[in-house]
């Protein structure tokens, strides 16, 4: 047991190494020593507790767009629309910000919450309904209203919400509509909705009938539905569960994070939380690790920007380096199905 | 509206709706092989700055095209390591190659932001000579414009009516039945992403060295992703691509000609035009949408043993 895990962690420390070799030759072509900028993103994340902090930031919003595609994953469900998802519900949020902006936080905040998770359940209700109908299947259906969102979200700050002196973005949200952050850091209270709701879906597919019923679902579907289990009735609940997670995620990122709703504000948190849930195998410790690490990498990105004048997009690069290492993994790959 | 505002507004639709098509055409010659890729939007950046900044370097807009054609298909084959040879997740792999696009075009691209070139020549439109010069104005187009119907019909060609095209589809409907018919599903699945990237880079090219003539961070928008919908609205055929690459030319052309004639629309609801009518198609299709889809597509090949 010990060595299998053992080897499990070599074997991923290796794969860490060779994306970070390679990214290593990127940065020496472009003239910056590789060795200095890494000990740079190390020292400035990991090395001060605002670094960390910073880290947890970046980590908790994939906390949630991951459990938004690992949570139909059970199911055999491919949700590809978390990013869609997450603007719709940062969409509802804002138009509650705007709304209730003056009322006290304890009554705006959950007005808020309540909103964008029903911005993003509704969002993936389309594509649930028309899954459960055996209409289109849910992974082209989630990809086209992906595209679709972020064009309301701009819809609306272009036309009506945007502040008297940008068009691109809303004002500031009052401070009641601001999620409370903690330790006088930015993390915010999203980080425990976020593990509140990956320990309450261990729970439920753990120990409850539901759970039961999904792995059942998800195992054989034509045998859940002969043995009485209301597949369809899943389907559609499970997804518009998903899609609220996300919108939680968009919520709690206008709310907390940015305190504006900025047009195209996500570029790709819903297909990273993708990316996160698949290589975790949808176990929610796996995902609580995978979103850190791939945290430290995006917030390390920050770093390349300033100190080495380098576009920060680069960093998905190394990123993409390290999923393309995990992807290419040896047998790993066939371990397990959507368990 | 006068005659001229209608040429312009068909101009310009044309010239958008250009890099679309290429794109859409290089999907479905993938697709018809079995292989996804999600990651289309990254595809086309990396081509758009190797393109713009061969282009500038060099000074010669055919050298860049070409560039950019090879940076398609080189980053396609990074998608047939990943998911053919190593048999890994297709949306994963496809997911993490976009990824990989934003930070390599970036990378690429860091010292052309802002620069000037030359762009593609635009030639007048053979018969469009003898018009009054402001007609003939709005009639030039680059060769790559002229070029996109051939290349339609010319992937259709190669899908339809030759070995090479039906060997191909085989393997996209069935890999191990192709695999018994003595063809290797992996070879030609790593030839028709080389092909279908190609088919990107080219599109890419037109964007950023014929249409935009600049280099903007992410400047595709979104291109990528329209054209995986289209890709599913021409139901994976070539010349039904045509179609639906128009169509998003009408919804830019329609935009514009409301905003010439002072009507108020919010360009950002016409831009969800694409993606909804596919929506509406694929709904109105219902489930007999399997009968056009290459049946293997996304499926791990595990090979024959």
């Amino acid at each position: 047991m010990w060595t299998a895990i053992l080897r499990t962690a070599l074997r991923y420390a290796a794969m860490a190494m060779l994306a970070f070799l390679l990214f290593g030759f990127i940065l020496l072509i472009s003239g910056k020593d590789p060795i200095q900028s890494y000990r740079d993103i190390f020292v400035s994340t990991l090395g001060s507790a605002y670094g960390f902090s910073e880290v947890i930031v970046a980590m908790t919003p994939l906390l949630l767009t991951a459990l938004a595609v690992a949570l139909p994953s059970r199911l055999g469900l491919i949700n590809v629309g978390g990013e869609g998802q997450l603007y719709m519900g940062a969409c509802l949020a804002t138009w509650a910000a705007l709304t209730f902006g003056a009322l006290p936080p304890w009554l705006v905040l959950p007005i808020m919450v309540v909103l964008g998770m029903l911005g993003g359940a509704v969002w993936a209700w389309i594509p649930g309904q028309l899954r459960a109908r055996g209409i289109v299947n849910e992974t082209i259906t989630t990809l086209l209203l992906n595209a679709v969102a972020p064009m309301i979200v701009s819809f609306f700050i272009f036309g009506y919400w945007h502040s008297p002196m940008d068009t691109n973005k809303t004002s500031i949200f009052s401070s009641s509509a601001r999620l409370p952050t903690l330790f006088h850091t930015r993390v915010d209270l999203s980080l425990f909705l976020g593990l509140a709701l990956l320990g309450l879906f261990w729970f439920i597919m753990r120990y409850t009938r539901w759970g039961l019923e999904m792995r059942a679902i998800g195992g054989n579907p034509q045998a859940a539905r002969l043995n009485g289990i209301p597949t369809r009735g899943y389907v559609v609940v499970v997804m518009c569960l998903a899609g609220a997670v996300a919108g939680l995620a968009g919520m709690a990122q206008v709310s907390g994070y940015y305190g504006v709703l900025l047009a195209n504000f996500s570029r790709g948190l819903g297909y990273m939380g993708f990316l996160i849930s698949w290589l975790a195998g949808g176990s929610p410790l796996g995902i609580v690790v995978t979103s850190f690490v791939v945290a430290i990498i995006l917030t390390g990105g920050n770093l390349l920007q300033l100190t080495r004048d380098l576009p920060y997009s680069m960093i998905n690069i190394l990123l993409a380096m390290t999923l393309f290492v995990v992807l290419a993994r040896p047998s790993l790959s066939r371990r397990r199905k959507a368990t | 509206m006068s005659l001229l505002a209608l040429l312009g507004v068909l101009s310009s639709a044309i010239f958008s709706g250009t890099s679309l098509l290429y794109t859409t055409l290089g999907e479905i010659v993938g697709e018809r092989s079995g292989i996804v890729n999600l990651g289309l939007e990254g595809v086309l950046l990396v081509s758009a700055s190797t393109g713009f900044s061969v282009t500038y370097l060099t000074g010669s807009p055919y050298l860049g095209v070409l560039t950019a054609m090879v940076a398609g298909g080189l980053m396609n084959m990074i998608l047939g390591y990943l998911a053919v040879t190593r048999q890994a997740n297709q949306l994963a792999s496809g997911l993490a190659l976009m990824f990989f696009g934003f930070g390599l075009s970036a990378w690429i691209g860091r010292d052309y932001v802002g620069a000037k070139i030359v762009g593609l020549p635009r030639l007048t439109l053979p018969g469009a000579s003898g018009l009054p010069l402001v007609y003939a104005s709005l009639l030039r187009f680059d060769l790559l414009i002229y070029l996109t119907i051939p290349a339609a019909v010319l992937v259709w060609w190669l899908l339809f009516r030759t070995r090479w095209g039906l060997g191909l589809r085989a393997v996209g409907e069935s890999p191990d039945t192709a695999y018994a018919s003595g063809r290797d599903p992996r070879r030609i699945r790593y030839q028709a992403l080389w092909v279908g990237g190609m088919l990107v880079g080219a599109g890419a090219a037109h964007l950023s060295i014929a249409y935009a003539m600049n280099w903007t961070e992410y400047m595709t928008a979104g291109r990528g992703f329209i054209a995986i919908a289209l890709v599913i609205f021409a139901k994976w055929h070539p010349l039904r691509a045509i179609v639906g690459a128009l169509l998003f030319s009408a919804a830019v052309a329609f935009q514009l000609l409301l905003q010439s004639s002072g009507v108020q629309v919010s360009p950002f609801l016409l831009n969800t035009i694409p993606y909804l009518l596919t929506l509406v198609v694929l709904i109105a299709w219902g489930g007999r949408r399997r009968v056009a889809a290459p049946a293997s597509l996304g499926r791990v090949y595990q090979g024959a043993e």
